[in-house]
């Protein structure tokens, strides 16, 4: 089943001379346990797609599809639901509570959906242990590096039943170890947890962990790459013996 | 890459045989660089040749023969580690010609050709990004190759994001794309080659 699906989404803000076209009849599908990157220079409409791909806002036309489900035919409140149990986001600068622990920033969405606080501590901390942050359950943001705060914000994202992952420039504050460790734990969400992952970034060295990269200009998809093939034609080694 | 010194490098841990040489630089270079057994005996005859490596009566025949560093092989071996490759002269690259080119042929769109380029490339990147994922980060060696290839490949595609803005920026301005031919202005050389060209 496709996770998410686009089809021929448009945005635009703003009408006549002084309209904006953010996005022109993109359709793109991301199925189960696939990692999609989507990249594009500043203001090709990356940041649009991703907040109408995680409902936060309605295309001016076209169709958007979670789980199989027509957003447009979902009542607001609907939406909402969907926000909290099935999408989780990631953002540049992590968008941690300062005042909270990394276990209390990760159960924080689970108690706002009413589930009970001990069942949701719980939960937390089993997406904090499979990040590897399980030692780090009651330190506060400004006790962590960068590259934990994010992985806190992954945890955070990963945390219930979520299965959709929306990240915005998500190793754009880190350096390239720690981005590189950040990219590889959303790979490995999607691989061996199940869950489907667009990721916006300027960057080919993240985005080329996806499974696809999609290009994006003027608010257009203009290309997206083939599938990878394996590493194997990289390594053959060209012996005459 | 220079096979000869890496082969230095490999026999200044002691002697070894000539099929052992590749085996082990395959692993230290994170077997992103094959190489031929042939290629392992010419080198070591060369460095025989030159005074940098040796093999005694006592060391065996054929594959089994085994080859050790000189005194003159270990200079050689330091002067190379710390020697900078010339990277001054800006390499003629295929593929800036064909952009540069692009611009001025009226049947080619040089977006097209710009993003032909970058998909190729993302392609190749993603490639590259595979053998990290399935290593897992436990090879040090393949790691450090890998991020040489991939930081590579990335300064290219950085090249083509900002060729692409450059070009649209114009466009927009009506500036040409082409300017007059001029006489050609000789680029200042680095510092290093300056004061190397003083030692002479």
């Amino acid at each position: 089943m496709n996770m998410l699906e686009l089809r021929q989404v448009s945005k635009s803000y703003g009408q006549g001379s002084a309209g904006v076209q953010a996005l022109r009849e993109v359709s793109l599908t991301a199925g189960e346990g696939t990692m999609i990157a989507v990249m594009g220079p500043s203001g090709s409409g990356k940041s649009t797609l991703l907040t109408i791909a995680g409902t936060l806002e309605m295309p001016t036309s076209g169709e958007v599809l979670i789980a199989g489900r027509s957003i447009a035919r979902t009542s607001r409140a609907g939406r909402a639901l969907l926000r909290r149990r099935l999408i989780g986001y990631v953002f540049q600068d992590f968008n941690l509570l300062p005042g909270l622990t990394a276990a209390e920033n990760v159960s924080l969405p689970l108690e706002l959906d009413g589930m009970a606080g001990r069942k949701a501590r719980a939960a937390a901390l089993t997406a904090l242990d499979w990040l590897g942050l399980a030692g780090r359950a009651a330190h506060y943001p400004d006790q962590m590096s960068g590259g934990e705060r994010q992985r806190v914000a992954i945890a955070r994202a990963m945390v219930g039943d979520r299965r959709l992952l929306l990240a915005d420039e998500p190793s754009g504050a880190l350096d390239s170890v720690n981005a590189e460790a950040v990219m590889r734990l959303m790979h490995d969400a999607c691989k061996n947890a199940g869950m489907t992952a667009v990721i916006v970034t300027h960057d080919a060295q993240l985005a080329c962990w996806a499974d696809r990269v999609v290009f994006l200009r003027d608010g257009q998809v203009t290309d997206q790459t083939a599938p990878a093939p394996g590493p194997e034609s990289l390594l053959t080694p060209d012996r005459d013996q | 890459m220079s096979v000869r010194h890496a082969m230095l490098a490999l026999l200044s841990e002691g002697p070894k045989y000539g099929l052992q040489l590749r085996e082990e630089f395959e692993a230290r270079t994170g077997e992103v660089w094959p190489l031929n057994v042939g290629q392992v005996y010419t080198t070591l005859q060369r460095l025989e040749r030159d005074g940098l490596a040796e093999s005694g009566e006592d060391d065996g025949e054929g594959p089994q023969k085994a080859f050790r560093i000189t005194a003159a092989g270990e200079r050689e071996l330091a002067r190379w580690l710390r020697l900078p490759p010339d990277l001054s002269s800006p390499p003629r690259d295929e593929l800036v010609m064909k952009v540069l080119i692009a611009l001025h042929v009226p049947s080619a769109d040089v977006h097209v050709v710009i993003q032909a380029h970058r998909r190729y490339l993302v392609e190749l990147m993603q490639q590259w990004t595979r053998i990290k994922e399935d290593d897992a980060g436990s090879d040090l060696n393949m790691s450090l190759a890998v991020d040489a290839e991939l930081f590579r490949l990335d300064s290219v595609v950085r090249w083509l994001d900002a060729a692409e803005a450059r070009i649209r920026r114009a466009a927009a301005s009506g500036a040409p794309l082409s300017a007059a031919p001029r006489s050609p202005v000789r680029a200042p050389l680095p510092r290093h080659r300056r004061e190397a060209r003083t030692q002479r």
